[in-house]
């Protein structure tokens, strides 16, 4: 009989499956998880002491580098603190503006958590096809914000500038890869407005999530790595700290949009999916309904929209700035766009935590002012910090592989982890 | 009225545990005394009316550079944010750790285990030293580093940098050679300025 010996194994940084920069140090016994050490920091930007030195504005871009692919609602719990501490009112279409992002966001976030976590436990196609949905979410990001991932479209006080009347159009390139008939389909949904652009997207998205389910939800390779797996109960998902699907998948059935309504989600009809035996398969199948779900939701936002048009930014100068013309011939405008853009706006003494159900779970930001221009602290509540911190627990039992499909389930992304 | 009930349920049944407990933006605060912070957090999760299931966040601060000085109290401060999912709830608790130059409270860790990473977090970016932490590790700097960066008196641009050097065929650290600057200065103003 082979002499059987305890492994200490070193996962990571630079696995594929690591999803960025994780070291994990894995004690193993036989091909059985003993122990998980997750090694995090090797993304650490230290953003809350960057935004310590940077006045509130500045401080706002920082958000859409925390977690890369559910960008605006990071931006989502800033501007939020931000305008709980300034005591300020955003106008009602602005907030169905960030509404509908939040849920674009949503669906952008899943999709690629889809693709990613099929990709780790061996379903190569599943990332070809989300990233085509993505694709058009992506243009819609680049069309009202000017960038496709660093979006920067929230601002205290609602959004930057209002949805745009045209989508860009793609043009016939020198290479000859697209014939003109082709370029012309492509372009077949792009003549109207963004709304328009918006609405025959969600028309088309049910018909893509049902084809991600044909290739998954019954597949018995994709059941056999899932079904059982990292298996969290209730209590222990709350004392976790888990959020978000996390704790939705254990069958808590608890999302801020409902529980602790921001924005015009009490005016939104929608459905809160939870699990029931918190494996890797339900908080699966949470997932794709949250996409439905978030799907419903853009529909109502473009329905709403349409009808109403109004201002999207408060009329407040010392928080938001004046239109450019009103700039250009009006001393008391130019003024308030000077100070604005130099000193920045000074936001009251006080302290305030304001969270968002963001795609990953409760992403909050606790934001201490003491009366300047700049925040005096801002903490930053990442729901993957609590979910990686999870992994000791969730993975002890399992092997490696099964390693692998936690992360998958955990939604990790560095960039909030490290911050 | 919820937060008007929250608040008198605290204060019923945490009692002496309790300094103060203030109100703003619809958020209540209320600030434990450092040697009763473990049973006032048993409390927090176990009484029916409170119920804190979940440690939402919990982190560091240093209070040394408030209002440019005009904070008077100790220096560090531990924030945690606690969500009651049962009774749908939230409460931020502060406690001021007495000692400035060696800050320690009890770590709660075995209350909520999610707060494991964040009080690792809190010890390595402030210096907080948490009693009867089970694994208190730095986790978000590096292997080997000095000092405590997100304390006040901590340089922006940090005390080393590392490079290359191709004398010595490795990586070593220096000196930082950034010339720290502030392109927008730090201004508290006065009480209603500028209209």
């Amino acid at each position: 009989m082979a002499d059987i010996r305890n492994y200490t194994l070193n996962f990571g940084p630079q696995h594929p499956s690591a999803h960025g920069v994780l070291r994990m140090v894995l004690e193993l016994d036989g091909e059985v998880v003993q122990r998980a050490d997750p090694h995090i920091g090797l993304l650490h930007r230290a953003t809350e002491k960057l935004a310590e030195h940077k006045t509130f504005l500045q401080a706002m871009p920082y958000m859409d580098r925390l977690d890369y692919v559910s960008m605006m609602c990071n931006e989502h719990a800033y501007v939020m603190a931000t305008e709980r501490l300034l005591g300020i009112e955003v106008p009602v279409r602005a907030q169905y503006i960030r509404v509908m992002f939040d849920e674009i966001t949503r669906i952008l976030n899943h999709l690629l958590w889809l693709g990613a976590h099929g990709l780790d436990i061996g379903a190569m196609t599943m990332f070809l096809y989300t990233f085509r949905e993505r694709e058009d979410l992506m243009d819609i990001y680049e069309a009202v914000s000017g960038a496709r991932l660093h979006a920067a479209y929230y601002r205290p006080g609602g959004v930057y500038r209002d949805l745009p009347d045209s989508m860009p159009l793609y043009e016939a390139s020198k290479m000859k890869v697209h014939n003109a008939q082709q370029v012309a389909a492509m372009n077949d949904n792009r003549h109207g407005s963004m709304l328009d652009f918006i609405e025959d997207f969600t028309n088309r998205f049910p018909a893509c999530v049902d084809e991600y389910e044909t290739l998954l939800t019954d597949n018995r390779i994709w059941k056999q790595r899932t079904v059982g797996i990292g298996v969290v109960t209730p209590e222990r998902a709350m004392a976790m700290g888990l959020t978000g699907p996390m704790l939705r998948g254990s069958g808590v059935a608890w999302d801020l949009r409902k529980k602790q309504p921001y924005e015009v989600y009490d005016r939104v009809d929608f459905d809160i999916p939870v699990g029931v035996n918190g494996d890797c398969y339900d908080r699966y199948l949470v997932r794709m309904e949250e996409m439905r779900q978030a799907n419903r939701i853009i529909k109502q936002c473009v329905a709403w929209l349409r009808k109403n048009p109004g201002p999207v930014i408060t009329d407040n100068h010392k928080v938001a700035p004046p239109s450019r013309v009103g700039m250009k011939q009006n001393m008391e405008e130019l003024i308030h766009h000077f100070k604005l853009f130099t000193e920045g706006m000074h936001v009251p003494e006080g302290e305030v935590y304001a969270a968002v159900e963001h795609p990953k779970g409760e992403f909050g930001i606790y934001l201490v002012s003491d009366g300047a221009n700049k925040p005096y602290r801002m903490k930053i509540r990442a729901p993957g910090f609590s979910h990686m911190s999870a992994m000791d627990e969730m993975a002890r039992g399992h092997m490696i592989a099964d390693v692998v499909a936690l992360m998958g389930t955990f939604d990790i992304v560095f960039g909030e982890i490290d911050r | 009225m919820k937060l008007e009930n929250l608040k008198q349920n605290l204060q019923s049944l945490l009692g002496e545990k309790l300094v103060r407990i203030s109100e703003h933006a619809g958020q209540l605060t209320a600030e434990i005394r450092p040697g009763n912070w473990l049973e006032a957090a048993r409390i927090l999760h176990d009484a029916p009316a409170l119920r804190f299931e979940q440690l939402t966040d919990l982190c560091g601060m240093d209070l040394s550079a408030y209002g440019d000085g005009r904070w008077k109290g100790a220096r560090f401060c531990v924030v945690t944010h606690l969500l009651s999912v049962s009774n749908n709830q939230r409460v931020r608790l502060k406690v001021f750790p007495a000692d400035d130059d060696f800050p320690m409270v009890d770590s709660v860790s075995g209350i909520w285990s999610g707060a494991n990473w964040f009080e690792r977090e809190a010890f390595d970016l402030y210096g907080v030293i948490f009693n009867g932490h089970p694994d208190l590790r730095r986790i978000l700097s590096d292997y080997g580093f000095i000092g405590h960066p997100f304390r006040k008196d901590f340089p922006l641009s940090g005390n080393v940098e590392m490079r290359y050097d191709p004398e010595q065929r490795r990586v070593i650290y220096q000196p930082v050679t950034v010339e720290p600057r502030e392109l927008t200065p730090r201004i508290v103003r006065e009480e209603g300025y500028g209209g």
